[in-house]
């Protein structure tokens, strides 16, 4: 096995770079079936970091992990199962998606301060798992908070080849 | 008084002797902004499992092909020592990511982002966005024409210069292969100096962010030419191949 290219920080200056129209839509917000995945990301003082960036990667409502490109110039049709959004100045993000037939989304995080992308998952409500599971507020939306350091610092993981 | 450049590199120079490392360390105090955004506990260990295990599919649709030229994008010709950056993106059993996305962004020659948050005195350059994106060829080959992009300074302490470098965001075939990094050019003065590039602590790592000069794809009279391959971490997916050694 080749060793791998070391991780640098995203940095402070991404947005203009990675953002792009339709990126956290991964269906159109409000769609028939559609939920919205949000949170804010927090630092180890309890600031919120508003230059952050996640990304999520899904299966979709049947359960099935597309594998269809158009992810950057979404089309109205086909759902890719891949979405991005840059926290705003409120430390927040969203997502607009389908709840995925399988147990979590798949989540990276990118920030300044931060030299190397951090993964995690997001479960389902129900799950139960101390750190990574959403909850489920009043109005139907996801919620998931995301802090990089603190006494809820959010459980993050590494794969064996990584 | 902010801390001095002296004081980073002592700082520096002390992490380096006690835990050199081929990642960059989270925990990495001489860049500052670690401090609260680095988290404490180890990375949970875990197989990858459902989404994990295949990364984002993009194709001809998502990407226009003049986007690989960060010097045509503005109607004008932006102002520097115009560049080709190329190389191959491949998995961590050395085979080549094929059809995949790789993103770039940079400072233009004057180390300047053409970002709303950049505020460093220097020109904007109004033919310069310095952002590119292209898809892998079938061997996993990427190529970028731009501009070189100049050091700028940054407030992590006094007298603080980043080294010219490229943003790059790569895709492998699983989402646990995801990575962001930065290219540096050879030759650079500041890289031993910046608490960034030096977050890897293991001299022979950072080497593997920093391009060479590749006169093969230099053109007369038009362009000089960087080499710069990258390799992602293993794919699940092959675990279970048989190797020969």
């Amino acid at each position: 096995m080749t060793e791998a290219t070391p991780g640098q920080t995203v940095g402070p200056f991404f947005h203009h770079a990675l953002a792009y129209p339709g990126d956290a839509e991964l269906v159109p917000f409000g769609a028939a079936g559609s939920v919205v995945l949000h949170g804010y990301v927090y630092d180890g003082s309890g600031d919120v970091v508003p230059d952050a960036m996640i990304e999520i990667r899904q299966a979709d409502a049947s359960g099935v992990v597309p594998a269809i490109g158009g992810s950057l110039r979404r089309r109205g049709h086909g759902f890719t199962g891949w979405g991005r959004c840059c926290t705003d100045f409120a430390g927040h993000y969203w997502f607009s998606t389908v709840e995925p037939g399988a147990p979590f989304f798949a989540v990276t995080v990118f920030a300044r301060g931060l030299l190397d992308r951090l993964f995690t998952r997001i479960y389902l409500p129900g799950a139960d798992l101390d750190g990574l599971t959403a909850t489920r507020e009043a109005d139907g939306r996801l919620r998931f908070d995301i802090h990089l350091q603190g006494p809820s610092e959010t459980p993050f993981f590494t794969f064996p080849r990584s | 008084m902010t801390t001095s450049q002296h004081e980073i590199s002592d700082e520096i120079a002390k992490i380096q002797a006690d835990s050199p490392r081929g990642a960059p360390l989270l925990d990495f105090p001489p860049y500052r902004s670690t401090l609260l955004r680095h988290p404490t506990k180890d990375l949970q260990l875990v197989d990858p499992e459902g989404a994990e295990l295949l990364a984002p599919v993009f194709g001809h649709s998502d990407v226009d092909p003049v986007e690989s030229d960060l010097t045509i994008q503005r109607g004008g010709e932006p102002i520097g020592e115009r560049i080709r950056v190329h190389g191959r993106v491949l998995d961590g059993d050395g085979r080549p990511v094929r059809r995949q996305l790789v993103e770039i962004w940079q400072a233009n020659a004057a180390g300047r982002y053409s970002h709303q948050g950049d505020q460093h005195p220097a020109p904007l350059d109004p033919f310069f966005t310095g952002v590119g994106r292209c898809l892998t060829d079938d061997d996993g080959w990427y190529s970028f024409t731009s501009i070189k992009p100049g050091p700028y300074p940054w407030r992590n302490h006094h007298n603080a210069w980043r080294p010219a470098h490229i943003h790059f965001s790569l895709f492998g075939t699983d989402f646990t292969q995801r990575l962001i990094t930065q290219m540096y050019f050879p030759g650079d003065q500041l890289l031993a100096l910046d608490p960034i590039a030096q977050s890897i602590t293991s001299p022979a790592d950072l080497e593997r962010l920093i391009a060479s000069y590749d006169h093969s794809q230099s053109e007369h009279e038009w362009l000089l030419g960087y080499r710069w391959d990258i390799v992602l971490t293993g794919s699940h997916a092959t675990y279970l191949e048989p190797t020969d050694d």
